[in-house]
Protein backbone atom coordinates (compact mmCIF):
# COMPACT_ATOMS: atom_id res chain seq x y z
CA UNK A 1 0.00 0.00 0.00
CA UNK A 2 1.32 3.50 -1.13
CA UNK A 3 2.42 5.51 2.29
CA UNK A 4 2.96 8.98 2.46
CA UNK A 5 6.96 8.73 2.42
CA UNK A 6 7.31 5.23 0.00
CA UNK A 7 8.86 6.10 -2.82
CA UNK A 8 12.43 7.32 -3.30
CA UNK A 9 14.73 7.82 -0.10
CA UNK A 10 14.36 11.35 1.51
CA UNK A 11 17.87 12.11 0.73
CA UNK A 12 17.03 11.97 -3.12
CA UNK A 13 15.26 15.83 -2.54
CA UNK A 14 11.94 16.06 -4.29
CA UNK A 15 10.39 13.61 -6.53
CA UNK A 16 9.46 15.35 -9.30
CA UNK A 17 5.76 15.51 -11.20
CA UNK A 18 6.90 12.60 -13.13
CA UNK A 19 8.09 10.20 -10.80
CA UNK A 20 5.29 11.07 -9.02
CA UNK A 21 2.67 10.36 -11.39
CA UNK A 22 4.00 7.24 -12.12
CA UNK A 23 4.13 5.97 -8.67
CA UNK A 24 0.38 7.58 -8.15
CA UNK A 25 -1.23 7.60 -11.27
CA UNK A 26 -3.24 10.99 -12.54
CA UNK A 27 -4.56 13.08 -9.62
CA UNK A 28 -7.86 10.79 -9.27
CA UNK A 29 -10.00 14.02 -10.06
CA UNK A 30 -13.42 12.04 -10.01
CA UNK A 31 -12.83 11.06 -6.57
CA UNK A 32 -13.53 14.55 -5.07
CA UNK A 33 -16.83 14.67 -5.38
CA UNK A 34 -16.85 11.32 -2.70
CA UNK A 35 -14.17 12.21 -1.15
CA UNK A 36 -15.93 14.07 2.25
CA UNK A 37 -16.94 11.08 3.03
CA UNK A 38 -14.77 8.72 2.68
CA UNK A 39 -12.15 10.63 5.08
CA UNK A 40 -14.86 10.81 7.49
CA UNK A 41 -15.08 6.84 7.18
CA UNK A 42 -11.63 7.05 7.66
CA UNK A 43 -11.28 8.84 10.60
CA UNK A 44 -8.60 10.43 9.34
CA UNK A 45 -7.55 12.98 12.50
CA UNK A 46 -5.94 16.60 11.69
CA UNK A 47 -1.71 16.28 11.85
CA UNK A 48 -1.02 19.70 12.93
CA UNK A 49 -1.42 19.05 16.33
CA UNK A 50 -5.04 19.97 17.38
CA UNK A 51 -6.67 15.98 16.17
CA UNK A 52 -9.66 17.39 14.62
CA UNK A 53 -11.34 15.12 12.31
CA UNK A 54 -10.52 15.89 8.93
CA UNK A 55 -13.42 15.15 6.99
CA UNK A 56 -15.51 16.95 9.75
CA UNK A 57 -13.68 19.92 8.39
CA UNK A 58 -14.12 19.75 5.06
CA UNK A 59 -17.57 19.22 5.28
CA UNK A 60 -18.29 22.19 7.65
CA UNK A 61 -16.50 24.48 4.54
CA UNK A 62 -18.05 22.77 2.02
CA UNK A 63 -21.63 23.54 3.92
CA UNK A 64 -20.89 27.34 3.21
CA UNK A 65 -18.65 27.64 0.35
CA UNK A 66 -21.01 28.15 -2.78
CA UNK A 67 -17.79 27.49 -4.69
CA UNK A 68 -15.84 30.24 -3.50
CA UNK A 69 -14.01 28.94 -0.36
CA UNK A 70 -9.99 28.94 0.20
CA UNK A 71 -7.78 25.94 0.96
CA UNK A 72 -5.10 27.05 2.98
CA UNK A 73 -2.33 24.29 3.03
CA UNK A 74 -0.73 24.92 6.59
CA UNK A 75 3.21 24.62 6.56
CA UNK A 76 4.41 26.63 9.35
CA UNK A 77 5.88 24.27 11.23
CA UNK A 78 6.72 26.46 14.41
CA UNK A 79 6.98 23.26 16.76
CA UNK A 80 10.25 23.46 17.67
CA UNK A 81 10.74 19.51 18.03
CA UNK A 82 8.88 18.71 15.36
CA UNK A 83 10.24 18.52 11.39
CA UNK A 84 7.90 16.27 9.43
CA UNK A 85 5.79 18.81 8.01
CA UNK A 86 8.99 20.55 6.36
CA UNK A 87 10.45 17.40 5.63
CA UNK A 88 7.10 16.11 3.30
CA UNK A 89 6.97 19.24 1.60
CA UNK A 90 10.71 18.94 0.98
CA UNK A 91 10.32 15.59 -0.64
CA UNK A 92 6.67 14.69 -1.56
CA UNK A 93 5.23 17.85 -2.91
CA UNK A 94 3.43 16.66 -5.02
CA UNK A 95 1.66 14.57 -2.83
CA UNK A 96 0.60 17.61 -0.70
CA UNK A 97 -0.56 19.43 -4.11
CA UNK A 98 -2.50 16.46 -4.58
CA UNK A 99 -4.38 16.83 -0.98
CA UNK A 100 -4.68 20.64 -1.37
CA UNK A 101 -6.47 20.28 -5.19
CA UNK A 102 -8.59 17.60 -4.44
CA UNK A 103 -9.45 19.63 -0.95
CA UNK A 104 -10.42 22.57 -3.10
CA UNK A 105 -12.57 20.33 -5.44
CA UNK A 106 -14.19 18.86 -2.74
CA UNK A 107 -15.33 21.96 -0.30
CA UNK A 108 -15.68 24.26 -3.17
CA UNK A 109 -12.50 26.62 -3.67
CA UNK A 110 -11.24 28.61 -6.14
CA UNK A 111 -8.24 29.66 -4.15
CA UNK A 112 -5.38 27.43 -3.22
CA UNK A 113 -2.61 28.80 -0.62
CA UNK A 114 0.73 26.97 0.62
CA UNK A 115 1.44 28.99 3.50
CA UNK A 116 5.20 27.46 4.31
CA UNK A 117 7.51 28.15 7.39
CA UNK A 118 10.37 30.85 6.14
CA UNK A 119 12.88 28.94 7.89
CA UNK A 120 11.65 25.55 5.97
CA UNK A 121 14.49 26.79 2.56
CA UNK A 122 13.60 23.17 1.00
CA UNK A 123 10.60 22.82 1.68
CA UNK A 124 9.84 26.49 0.13
CA UNK A 125 11.96 25.65 -2.62
CA UNK A 126 9.84 22.37 -3.35
CA UNK A 127 6.75 23.58 -3.12
CA UNK A 128 7.70 26.22 -5.40
CA UNK A 129 9.28 23.87 -7.96
CA UNK A 130 6.18 21.72 -7.96
CA UNK A 131 3.66 24.21 -8.49
CA UNK A 132 5.52 25.52 -11.51
CA UNK A 133 5.93 21.44 -12.87
CA UNK A 134 1.88 21.98 -12.88
CA UNK A 135 0.66 25.41 -13.61
CA UNK A 136 -1.32 23.90 -16.42
CA UNK A 137 -3.09 22.30 -14.91
CA UNK A 138 -3.53 24.65 -11.70
CA UNK A 139 -4.33 27.79 -14.01
CA UNK A 140 -3.28 30.53 -11.53
CA UNK A 141 -5.55 29.20 -8.41
CA UNK A 142 -2.65 27.81 -6.29
CA UNK A 143 0.50 30.19 -4.40
CA UNK A 144 3.02 30.35 -2.01
CA UNK A 145 2.95 32.58 0.90
CA UNK A 146 5.95 33.05 3.33
CA UNK A 147 4.95 32.59 7.11
CA UNK A 148 6.74 34.18 9.39
CA UNK A 149 8.71 32.90 11.97
CA UNK A 150 7.26 31.95 15.43
CA UNK A 151 5.24 29.15 17.25
CA UNK A 152 2.06 31.08 17.15
CA UNK A 153 2.21 31.97 13.23
CA UNK A 154 1.00 28.80 12.37
CA UNK A 155 -2.44 28.51 14.42
CA UNK A 156 -5.41 29.08 12.28
CA UNK A 157 -6.34 32.44 12.43
CA UNK A 158 -2.75 33.70 13.11
CA UNK A 159 -2.50 32.25 9.82
CA UNK A 160 -5.55 34.25 8.23
CA UNK A 161 -4.99 37.30 9.80
CA UNK A 162 -1.32 37.17 8.30
CA UNK A 163 -2.89 36.79 4.76
CA UNK A 164 -5.46 39.01 5.17
CA UNK A 165 -3.32 41.77 6.93
CA UNK A 166 0.21 41.08 7.05
CA UNK A 167 -0.50 40.34 11.07
CA UNK A 168 0.48 36.70 12.16
CA UNK A 169 -1.26 36.92 15.95
CA UNK A 170 -4.52 35.13 16.38
CA UNK A 171 -7.54 36.69 16.54
CA UNK A 172 -11.16 36.35 18.41
CA UNK A 173 -13.05 34.08 17.52
CA UNK A 174 -16.07 33.35 16.53
CA UNK A 175 -15.94 33.53 13.74
CA UNK A 176 -13.53 30.54 13.04
CA UNK A 177 -11.78 30.42 9.28
CA UNK A 178 -14.27 27.74 8.29
CA UNK A 179 -16.89 30.38 8.68
CA UNK A 180 -15.26 33.85 7.36
CA UNK A 181 -11.40 33.11 6.69
CA UNK A 182 -9.05 34.79 3.99
CA UNK A 183 -10.79 37.79 2.08
CA UNK A 184 -13.99 36.63 4.50
CA UNK A 185 -14.68 33.33 2.47
CA UNK A 186 -14.83 30.36 4.13
CA UNK A 187 -11.70 29.22 4.53
CA UNK A 188 -10.60 25.32 5.10
CA UNK A 189 -6.78 25.69 7.19
CA UNK A 190 -5.42 22.21 7.34
CA UNK A 191 -1.79 20.67 7.72
CA UNK A 192 0.33 19.85 4.35
CA UNK A 193 0.81 15.94 6.42
CA UNK A 194 -3.05 15.55 6.95
CA UNK A 195 -3.42 17.20 2.89
CA UNK A 196 -1.27 14.31 1.32
CA UNK A 197 -2.83 11.60 3.95
CA UNK A 198 -6.13 13.01 2.54
CA UNK A 199 -4.24 12.31 -1.30
CA UNK A 200 -4.13 8.77 -0.22
CA UNK A 201 -7.13 8.29 0.80
CA UNK A 202 -8.53 9.35 -2.75
CA UNK A 203 -6.65 6.77 -3.80
CA UNK A 204 -7.81 3.86 -1.88
CA UNK A 205 -5.57 3.84 1.53
CA UNK A 206 -6.74 3.78 4.96
CA UNK A 207 -4.85 6.18 6.42
CA UNK A 208 -3.47 3.58 9.02
CA UNK A 209 -0.03 5.43 8.90
CA UNK A 210 1.58 8.76 10.16
CA UNK A 211 5.15 10.68 10.36
CA UNK A 212 6.77 11.52 13.58
CA UNK A 213 9.75 13.32 14.60
CA UNK A 214 11.93 11.34 17.27
CA UNK A 215 14.53 13.06 19.43
CA UNK A 216 16.14 13.02 22.45
CA UNK A 217 17.30 9.65 24.12
CA UNK A 218 17.23 7.75 21.03
CA UNK A 219 20.41 6.47 18.56
CA UNK A 220 18.62 7.27 15.16
CA UNK A 221 16.46 10.50 15.95
CA UNK A 222 14.38 12.44 12.83
CA UNK A 223 11.46 11.61 11.03
CA UNK A 224 9.59 8.87 10.15
CA UNK A 225 6.52 6.93 9.04
CA UNK A 226 5.26 4.46 11.21
CA UNK A 227 1.77 2.24 11.15
CA UNK A 228 -0.32 4.18 13.93
CA UNK A 229 -0.94 0.32 15.66
CA UNK A 230 3.03 0.21 16.64
CA UNK A 231 3.77 0.22 20.32
CA UNK A 232 6.43 3.13 21.68
CA UNK A 233 8.25 0.30 21.99
CA UNK A 234 8.54 -0.71 18.28
CA UNK A 235 8.83 2.84 17.34
CA UNK A 236 11.87 3.12 19.48
CA UNK A 237 13.33 -0.25 18.07
CA UNK A 238 12.99 0.90 14.41
CA UNK A 239 14.90 4.39 15.68
CA UNK A 240 17.95 1.75 16.77
CA UNK A 241 16.64 1.62 19.95
CA UNK A 242 17.31 4.56 22.90
CA UNK A 243 20.51 5.44 23.81
CA UNK A 244 20.27 5.28 27.46
CA UNK A 245 17.57 4.43 29.74
CA UNK A 246 14.56 6.57 29.51
CA UNK A 247 12.02 7.85 32.54
CA UNK A 248 9.67 9.81 30.27
CA UNK A 249 8.36 10.84 26.74
CA UNK A 250 7.03 14.45 25.25
CA UNK A 251 4.05 13.02 23.62
CA UNK A 252 3.07 15.93 20.91
CA UNK A 253 5.38 18.50 21.59
CA UNK A 254 5.33 21.66 23.33
CA UNK A 255 1.30 21.24 23.56
CA UNK A 256 1.68 17.63 24.13
CA UNK A 257 2.61 16.56 27.65
CA UNK A 258 5.01 14.58 29.48
CA UNK A 259 3.58 10.80 29.86
CA UNK A 260 5.95 8.28 31.94
CA UNK A 261 7.60 5.42 30.04
CA UNK A 262 6.05 2.56 31.62
CA UNK A 263 2.56 4.23 30.80
CA UNK A 264 3.27 4.13 27.16
CA UNK A 265 5.94 1.68 26.48
CA UNK A 266 4.01 -1.33 25.44
CA UNK A 267 0.51 0.47 23.88
CA UNK A 268 0.02 1.74 20.36
CA UNK A 269 0.30 5.13 19.75
CA UNK A 270 -2.92 5.36 17.33
CA UNK A 271 -4.55 8.44 18.49
CA UNK A 272 -7.78 6.71 20.05
CA UNK A 273 -5.74 4.56 21.99
CA UNK A 274 -3.83 7.64 23.55
CA UNK A 275 -7.12 9.22 24.29
CA UNK A 276 -8.63 6.25 26.48
CA UNK A 277 -5.62 6.96 28.45
CA UNK A 278 -5.83 11.02 28.53
CA UNK A 279 -2.94 11.54 26.00
CA UNK A 280 -2.78 12.95 22.63
CA UNK A 281 -0.77 11.83 19.54
CA UNK A 282 -0.71 16.27 18.90
CA UNK A 283 1.48 16.52 15.63
CA UNK A 284 3.33 13.33 16.49
CA UNK A 285 6.49 14.78 18.41
CA UNK A 286 8.22 11.97 20.70
CA UNK A 287 11.13 13.02 22.71
CA UNK A 288 12.69 10.52 24.90
CA UNK A 289 14.12 12.47 28.03
CA UNK A 290 16.64 9.83 29.83
CA UNK A 291 16.57 8.31 33.57
CA UNK A 292 19.57 10.26 34.40
CA UNK A 293 18.39 14.22 33.12
CA UNK A 294 15.76 16.44 35.05
CA UNK A 295 12.37 17.34 34.33
CA UNK A 296 11.72 20.08 36.07
CA UNK A 297 14.94 21.48 33.64
CA UNK A 298 13.31 20.06 30.59
CA UNK A 299 10.38 21.87 31.61
CA UNK A 300 11.39 25.37 32.38
CA UNK A 301 13.16 25.09 28.87
CA UNK A 302 9.68 24.67 27.25
CA UNK A 303 8.02 27.03 29.70
CA UNK A 304 10.63 29.66 28.96
CA UNK A 305 10.40 28.92 25.11
CA UNK A 306 6.26 29.05 24.85
CA UNK A 307 6.03 32.00 27.25
CA UNK A 308 8.86 34.14 24.77
CA UNK A 309 6.31 32.93 22.01
CA UNK A 310 3.40 34.67 23.41
CA UNK A 311 1.90 37.02 21.04
CA UNK A 312 0.94 39.48 24.17
CA UNK A 313 -2.28 40.05 23.11
CA UNK A 314 -4.49 38.65 25.92
CA UNK A 315 -3.33 39.45 29.63
CA UNK A 316 -3.97 35.65 31.15
CA UNK A 317 -1.23 34.32 28.43
CA UNK A 318 1.32 37.58 28.78
CA UNK A 319 1.32 37.75 32.31
CA UNK A 320 0.39 33.96 33.45
CA UNK A 321 3.26 32.42 30.81
CA UNK A 322 5.32 34.96 32.54
CA UNK A 323 4.80 34.30 36.23
CA UNK A 324 5.29 30.40 35.31
CA UNK A 325 7.98 30.66 33.47
CA UNK A 326 9.82 33.03 36.40
CA UNK A 327 8.91 29.99 39.16
CA UNK A 328 9.70 26.96 36.98
CA UNK A 329 13.45 28.76 36.09
CA UNK A 330 13.52 29.21 39.99
CA UNK A 331 12.51 25.98 40.44
CA UNK A 332 15.01 24.34 37.93
CA UNK A 333 17.93 26.12 39.52
CA UNK A 334 16.88 25.03 43.25
CA UNK A 335 16.33 28.43 44.54
CA UNK A 336 12.60 28.31 44.51
CA UNK A 337 10.29 30.81 46.48
CA UNK A 338 8.52 29.20 49.66
CA UNK A 339 5.05 28.84 47.51
CA UNK A 340 6.50 28.84 43.47
CA UNK A 341 5.33 24.87 43.28
CA UNK A 342 1.56 25.54 44.66
CA UNK A 343 1.48 28.94 42.88
CA UNK A 344 2.61 27.40 39.62
CA UNK A 345 -0.19 24.22 40.26
CA UNK A 346 -2.83 26.68 40.83
CA UNK A 347 -1.96 29.23 37.65
CA UNK A 348 -1.47 25.75 35.40
CA UNK A 349 -5.46 24.98 36.31
CA UNK A 350 -6.31 28.92 35.06
CA UNK A 351 -5.08 29.91 32.40
CA UNK A 352 -6.91 27.29 29.81
CA UNK A 353 -9.47 28.78 27.55
CA UNK A 354 -8.38 32.29 28.64
CA UNK A 355 -6.98 33.49 25.29
CA UNK A 356 -7.71 34.76 22.01
CA UNK A 357 -6.18 31.51 21.04
CA UNK A 358 -5.41 28.20 22.40
CA UNK A 359 -2.03 28.87 23.50
CA UNK A 360 -2.25 29.08 27.02
CA UNK A 361 -4.47 26.30 26.93
CA UNK A 362 -1.33 24.60 25.62
CA UNK A 363 1.38 25.35 27.83
CA UNK A 364 -0.57 24.95 30.57
CA UNK A 365 -1.60 21.54 30.01
CA UNK A 366 2.09 20.46 29.31
CA UNK A 367 2.88 21.94 32.22
CA UNK A 368 0.04 20.15 34.24
CA UNK A 369 1.48 16.41 32.58
CA UNK A 370 5.23 17.80 34.13
CA UNK A 371 3.60 18.52 37.59
CA UNK A 372 2.22 15.06 37.67
CA UNK A 373 4.73 12.83 35.42
CA UNK A 374 7.82 14.18 37.74
CA UNK A 375 6.04 15.18 41.32
CA UNK A 376 8.39 13.73 43.48
CA UNK A 377 11.43 16.03 40.99
CA UNK A 378 9.54 19.31 41.71
CA UNK A 379 8.74 18.54 45.39
CA UNK A 380 12.60 18.11 45.81
CA UNK A 381 13.58 21.24 43.72
CA UNK A 382 10.88 23.38 45.44
CA UNK A 383 13.49 21.80 48.69
CA UNK A 384 16.55 22.78 47.04
CA UNK A 385 17.75 19.24 45.74
CA UNK A 386 17.76 17.42 42.77
CA UNK A 387 17.32 13.82 43.21
CA UNK A 388 18.16 12.86 39.38
CA UNK A 389 21.57 10.46 39.14
CA UNK A 390 22.23 7.09 38.52
CA UNK A 391 19.29 5.66 36.17
CA UNK A 392 16.24 2.89 38.02
CA UNK A 393 16.92 -0.72 36.85
CA UNK A 394 13.88 -2.04 35.06
CA UNK A 395 13.49 0.71 32.79
CA UNK A 396 13.36 -0.09 29.22
CA UNK A 397 16.57 0.92 27.68
CA UNK A 398 18.68 -0.30 30.83
CA UNK A 399 19.68 -3.34 29.80
CA UNK A 400 20.43 -1.73 26.37
CA UNK A 401 23.00 0.43 28.08
CA UNK A 402 23.85 -2.36 30.27
CA UNK A 403 24.94 -4.23 26.69
CA UNK A 404 26.50 -1.37 25.19
CA UNK B 1 -30.70 28.05 25.59
CA UNK B 2 -29.19 30.59 28.15
CA UNK B 3 -27.17 33.64 28.56
CA UNK B 4 -23.40 33.31 29.08
CA UNK B 5 -20.94 35.63 29.63
CA UNK B 6 -17.77 35.50 26.95
CA UNK B 7 -14.36 37.60 27.20
CA UNK B 8 -13.26 39.01 24.61
CA UNK B 9 -9.44 38.54 25.97
CA UNK B 10 -7.52 40.68 23.14
CA UNK B 11 -9.79 43.39 24.22
CA UNK B 12 -9.60 42.65 28.11
CA UNK B 13 -7.23 45.18 29.81
CA UNK B 14 -7.84 43.85 33.09
CA UNK B 15 -9.75 47.12 34.78
CA UNK B 16 -11.93 44.45 36.93
CA UNK B 17 -15.09 46.50 37.38
CA UNK B 18 -17.11 43.04 35.86
CA UNK B 19 -15.98 41.12 39.30
CA UNK B 20 -17.13 43.74 41.69
CA UNK B 21 -20.40 44.43 40.02
CA UNK B 22 -20.79 40.54 39.66
CA UNK B 23 -18.93 38.63 42.08
CA UNK B 24 -21.05 35.71 42.13
CA UNK B 25 -19.89 34.84 38.42
CA UNK B 26 -16.55 36.14 37.85
CA UNK B 27 -13.38 36.33 39.57
CA UNK B 28 -10.21 37.78 38.74
CA UNK B 29 -6.85 36.18 38.72
CA UNK B 30 -3.29 37.56 40.09
CA UNK B 31 -3.12 39.74 37.47
CA UNK B 32 -6.98 41.51 37.50
CA UNK B 33 -7.95 39.62 34.70
CA UNK B 34 -11.52 38.07 34.72
CA UNK B 35 -11.85 34.24 35.71
CA UNK B 36 -15.72 33.08 34.66
CA UNK B 37 -16.71 30.64 37.18
CA UNK B 38 -19.50 29.41 36.01
CA UNK B 39 -21.17 28.94 32.22
CA UNK B 40 -24.36 30.22 31.90
CA UNK B 41 -25.98 33.21 34.38
CA UNK B 42 -28.97 31.99 36.16
CA UNK B 43 -32.23 34.19 35.94
CA UNK B 44 -31.89 36.14 39.18
CA UNK B 45 -28.21 37.28 38.17
CA UNK B 46 -29.15 38.81 34.74
CA UNK B 47 -29.85 41.96 35.38
CA UNK B 48 -26.72 42.50 37.54
CA UNK B 49 -24.73 40.60 34.03
CA UNK B 50 -26.03 43.03 31.93
CA UNK B 51 -24.92 46.10 34.25
CA UNK B 52 -21.11 44.47 34.16
CA UNK B 53 -21.68 44.36 30.63
CA UNK B 54 -22.49 47.61 30.57
CA UNK B 55 -19.60 48.86 32.45
CA UNK B 56 -16.60 47.60 30.94
CA UNK B 57 -14.47 50.17 29.65
CA UNK B 58 -13.19 48.80 26.41
CA UNK B 59 -16.41 46.84 25.66
CA UNK B 60 -14.85 43.20 26.09
CA UNK B 61 -17.54 41.74 28.08
CA UNK B 62 -20.83 40.38 26.14
CA UNK B 63 -23.91 38.37 27.11
CA UNK B 64 -23.91 35.92 24.15
CA UNK B 65 -26.85 32.87 23.91
CA UNK B 66 -24.94 29.83 23.73
CA UNK B 67 -26.59 26.64 22.76
CA UNK B 68 -25.73 23.56 24.40
CA UNK B 69 -23.56 21.39 22.45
Amino acid sequence: MARLLSGPPLTAGAESYGAHQQRFGALPAAAARSLIGRLEASHLIGRGGAGFPVGRKWRAVADRANGKAVVLANGAEGEPLSLKDRTVMAARPHLVIDGAVLAADAVGADDIIFYVGAEHRAAEAAMRYALAERAADLRGRARVVQAPRGYVAGEESAAVHFINAGDPRPTTTPPRPFERGVGGRPTLVQNVESLAAAALVARGDDAGTSLITLSGAVRRAGVREIALDATLAEVAASAGGLARPVQAVLLGGYFGGWVDITDLWARPLAPASLRARGHAFGCGVLSFLAEDSCGVEATARIMGYLASQSARQCGPCLFGLGAIDAACRRLAARSAQPDDLKRITRWGGELAGRGACKHPDGATGLLRSALGVFADDYAAHQRGRCVRGAPAAGRPGALAQAVA
Amino acid sequence: MREQLVVDRIRCDGHGLCAELLPEVIALDDWGYPIIKSGSIAPALLEHARQAVDACPVLALKLALVTAM
